[in-house]
């Protein structure tokens, strides 16, 4: 089956100069910030129309986007900010580099429309530091072009409207993905996440009422607002509306980021779109949303649509729609040690149980890859990630754990495979070890 | 020894330290340290965090321990151009170790140290730096190579001042 891509986040792709202002108004950009500015349309429609449209924060919760616009205090006479999250760190997660490199205006649009919508008249984009060569430089072009064509500032073409936009740049840490541990990041501090209540909303940058959204998700703002709640909603099915960004890794013949309708079936988005298997190997398992996700093996995930509850059904989630695909050649527990060392690396350290819970994970993994594991070594990952999961202020530690107990409850064998034969892996008789 | 700023980081930190409302230029501590430490060939010195501090007002440990928690800083002397290879899922299931085999050999050098020469920082195993589609991928002083080859590999690091 044939799928239109790249209707929402990636519309000016295709185009010479993707990213500039000139590129963007040819398809239809600032035709819904300026309707705004004539005052056409009013904060509460607007927070109306994001809500009718189905869009979930993109950044791997899922939660409802107008819904969390709502919650900002509607009258308080502070300063309230809104700030964008683009540290896109995810583990498999690379679709927002590619929203900011070549559809940059798209973002501008979406934030200044849903800084209007909350009563925010300063938002941040706090973008990871690694993005510092190229990513960044073109944000900032796009900022400073939408300044310069009068679509930003004080009083915006008369309309009583202020919106200043401002780019912030991390220097590495996961954890800033965790919305409080951003703010803190953007307050100058090391990134730890706050203890919830309260919620940004209430007491956000600089103690002042702040949302935080996804790149991905603002991005698709300007659309919805453009085309219409319905219109985007009946992109995907029921409870997954519109397009999604999804970053397709690992063995596949055409890894890349894909905007496609939410609710595309797996196997059409592996065969149609990225080519099939790499070599034309077998499927062993996919992580389907980024490594905070639970695994699913082949027989279940060929079975499932691209969306938020046909996932959640499958006992895994949709996550940032970042897709790892492993064949038959891929040893699970190697590939769980090096998840595993991703969560203890970037453990912020803050609550006991992950960590120090992280380090057991990973040791432990290690040992058995070693050679010296013992068969009560299985139950006790288990039994150490179900002491993280829950316990923790944010959800690194749940993060840390899914991984655990999917893996161990999917491929089981192979653990016990390589902890009965000191560490050989049971894909060692494979003719090609790819992990 | 004392560490004087360069007109150039002032200019900016004041550049970024304009982004922020009056008296939250705490906010600016990330974007002050990524300056001097750019100036530094790629690690900071304590003389240097604590100009930082004095410049910004604020308590040196505040500087600190940012510059301890984040890893794109670096607080021990490393070599100057810095060389990060992602080994995370993606880029392992499409040969990142194999590349990190080939540039520890090539360089001599193991994953966290420098060359002798100090021609090369190896940094430690980099976590995803999101282009898992172009995967295995290194950064190179900030720059990103996707889809590498051992004979791309040869040819950026052959290619390092």
């Amino acid at each position: 089956m044939a799928y239109e891509q790249n209707l929402v986040c990636f519309n000016t792709f295709g185009s010479d100069e993707s990213w500039t202002l000139a590129t963007y108004e040819k398809h239809g950009g600032y035709e819904s910030w300026r309707k705004i500015l004539a005052g056409d349309l009013n904060p509460g429609q607007i927070i109306d129309e994001v809500k009718a449209s189905g869009l979930r924060g993109r950044g791997g919760a899922g939660f409802p986007t107008g819904l969390k616009w709502s919650f900002m205090p509607r009258d308080a006479k502070v300063q309230k900010y809104l700030v964008c999250n683009s540290d896109e760190s995810e583990p498999g997660t690379c679709h927002d580099r590619e929203v900011l490199r070549y559809n940059p205006h798209a973002l501008v649009e979406g934030m200044a429309i849903a800084a209007y919508a909350m009563g925010a008249t300063v938002a941040y984009n706090y973008i990871r530091g690694e993005f510092m060569d190229e990513p960044v430089p073109r944000f900032e072009a796009a900022v400073k072009e939408a300044y310069d064509a009068g679509l930003l500032g004080h009083d915006i073409q008369g309309s009583g409207i202020d919106f200043d936009l401002h780019t912030f740049v991390g220097a590495g840490a996961y954890i800033c993905g965790e919305e409080t541990a951003l703010l803190e990041s953007l307050e100058g501090k090391q990134g730890r996440p706050r203890f919830k209540p309260p919620f940004p909303a209430g007491f956000g940058l600089y103690g002042k009422p702040t949302t935080i959204n996804n790149t991905q998700s603002l991005a698709s703002v300007p659309s919805i607002i453009r085309n219409g709640a319905a219109w985007f909603a009946g992109l995907g099915p029921e409870g997954s509306g519109g397009t999604a960004l999804f970053s397709v890794s690992g063995h596949v013949e055409k890894p890349g980021n894909y905007e496609l309708p939410m609710g595309i079936p797996f196997k059409d988005l592996l065969d149609d779109i990225c080519g099939g298997m790499l070599g034309g190997r077998k499927l062993k398992a996919v992580i389907p949303g980024g490594s905070s996700c639970k695994v699913l093996p082949a027989e279940i995930i060929m079975d499932c649509t691209m969306d938020y509850n046909s996932l959640q059904q499958a006992g895994s989630s949709f996550g940032t729609g970042a897709v790892m695909v492993m064949d038959e050649t891929t040893c699970m527990v190697k590939v769980l040690r090096r998840i595993s060392r991703f969560y203890m690396a970037e453990s912020c350290g803050q609550c006991t149980p992950c960590r120090e819970g992280t380090g057991w994970l990973y040791r432990m993994l290690s040992r058995i890859i070693d050679g010296k594991g013992e068969e009560a070594d299985l139950q006790k990952l288990v039994d150490v990630a179900n002491k993280i999961e829950g316990h923790t202020i944010c959800a690194l530690g749940d993060a840390a754990a899914w991984p655990v107990q999917s893996f161990l409850k999917h491929f089981h064998h192979e653990f016990e495979y390589m902890v009965r034969n000191n560490g050989r892996s049971i894909v060692d008789n494979a003719t090609q070890v790819a992990a | 020894m004392s560490y004087v700023l360069t007109d150039h980081v002032k200019d900016e930190i004041e550049h970024w330290k304009s982004r922020f409302p009056e008296g939250r230029q705490r906010s600016a501590v990330i974007s002050a340290l990524h300056a001097v430490q750019h100036e530094n060939h790629g690690y900071l010195t304590a003389e240097q965090m604590n100009a930082v501090a004095e410049y910004l007002d604020l308590p040196t440990i505040q500087v600190y321990e940012v510059a301890t928690f984040y890893s794109m800083f670096q607080t021990r002397e490393v070599g100057r151009n810095e060389v990060a290879i992602c080994t995370n899922v993606s880029c392992m299931l499409r040969g990142a170790d194999d590349i990190v085999d080939h540039v520890e050999q090539k360089l001599g050098t193991k994953l966290g140290q420098s060359t002798e020469d100090g021609r090369v920082f190896l940094k430690q195993e980099e976590e995803c730096i999101a282009a898992c589609c172009g995967a295995p991928v290194m950064m190179v002083n900030h720059k990103y190579y996707e889809n590498l080859t051992k004979e791309q590999v040869d040819e950026i690091l052959d290619g390092l001042d």
